[in-house]
């Protein structure tokens, strides 16, 4: 039940402001302050989602397979590679590092 | 779901000039064939649509059923949102907070919004269904394009193209996971974070950029042991805030 509740939360709220962007008058949100923390905001919540799934395990922080699969994503992503292989290197690098450390 | 955006506002007002000019002269130099369009419209909607497939496997490897993950993709459809929700639920936080965190993250929709209301110049009545197509790609496709014809084109062949790619993926993704069961033997637990890095990296361009980034990690690490799940995120948006802030003070402080 909480999962649907958490659902339901994040598709209207998502909704909402994407409608709101197309409803409202230009101008609105034009402030240049606004617009700095609008493209802040998601750099920052990025951040620490990134380092948050590599490095914890519950309330814990641990450096496992994990961290090797999103440092090659990193390497493969200095290389300019595509989304998608981003993604695959991450998942197979982590892979591999398990099944060596068995 | 990359998107460069600070590129994509600086031009976004020769773009929307430049519409302007090619309205009604057809055979203007910034004329585009329809064709060419829709071919950059399809490559972004396939490349990134085939996405969907990590966070179908991601979700359900997460813990969510097949109709959870799927009513994400239909409902959200907004992939870096999704990731986040079931990235703070897998790590037990409670719907409000995890809400919270995905919802702050789509916030930067509402900007895109702003810019495609001005390009697109849709009837009000239509704007609620173009509404949940409104995310990084289709921005980023659609304020590439020199015409407002070439515009709303780009913007409904990525849309559509993405949105139905995404959910077919996303279901294929959740039911693969729970074919093979214990995705994270298979590294599926790297996805997520992959994912973010991807959507991070294209943002990092300037300084500012990078503090918060930087501050952002030490905040959502340094505080995961002592807060509820979830909450560390939350505080970690803060970071931007406080740079744009003590940036404003230093910038004051010069001035003087």
């Amino acid at each position: 039940m909480n999962v649907w509740i958490a659902i339901a939360l994040t598709a209207l709220g998502c909704y909402a402001v994407k409608l709101a962007g197309l409803l409202v008058p230009a101008g609105a949100l034009e402030r240049p302050v606004v617009r700095r923390l609008a493209a802040l905001l998601p750099v920052a919540l990025l951040a620490a989602l990134t380092a948050q799934q590599t490095f914890a395990e519950g309330h814990a922080l641990m450096l496992d397979a994990r961290a090797a699969g999103v440092a090659a994503a990193a390497v493969a992503l200095l290389l300019r590679a595509p989304f998608l292989l981003v993604v695959t290197v991450a998942v197979v690098v982590t892979a591999g590092v398990r099944a060596v450390a068995g | 779901m990359r998107t460069d955006a600070s590129g994509a506002r600086d031009a976004v007002r020769t773009d929307a000039s430049g519409a302007r000019d090619a309205m009604g002269t057809r055979d203007s130099p910034g004329e585009k064939p329809d064709s060419a369009v829709v071919r950059d419209a399809l490559g972004v909607g396939v490349a990134v649509g085939l996405s969907g497939f990590a966070f179908g496997v991601t979700a359900a490897g997460g813990g969510l059923t097949v109709a959870q993950t799927c009513a994400l993709s239909l409902l959200v459809f907004t992939g870096a949102s999704q990731f986040a929700l079931v990235g703070a639920l897998a790590a037990g936080g409670n719907p409000f907070t995890a809400a919270a965190g995905a919802f702050f993250l789509g916030v930067r929709n509402a900007f895109y919004g702003l810019r495609l209301s001005q390009l697109l110049a849709l009837p009000r009545a239509v704007r609620p269904f173009a509404a949940q197509w409104v995310i990084d790609e289709t921005t980023a496709v659609a304020l590439a394009q020199p015409t407002r014809r070439a515009v709303r084109i780009g913007f409904t062949v990525t849309g559509a193209s993405l949105y139905a790619l995404w959910n077919l993926t996303t279901l294929l993704g959740a039911l693969g996971a729970e074919a093979i069961g214990d995705t994270d033997a298979w590294g599926l637990d790297a996805a997520g974070p992959a994912v973010f890095l991807a959507l991070l990296a294209p943002m990092l361009k300037g300084t500012v950029e990078r503090t918060v980034a930087a501050l952002a990690v030490v905040l959502g690490l340094g505080l995961l042991p002592v807060l509820p799940a979830g909450t560390p995120v939350l505080v970690a948006a803060l970071a931007a805030p406080a740079v744009l802030w003590a940036r404003g003070r230093r910038g004051r402080e010069d001035a003087r």
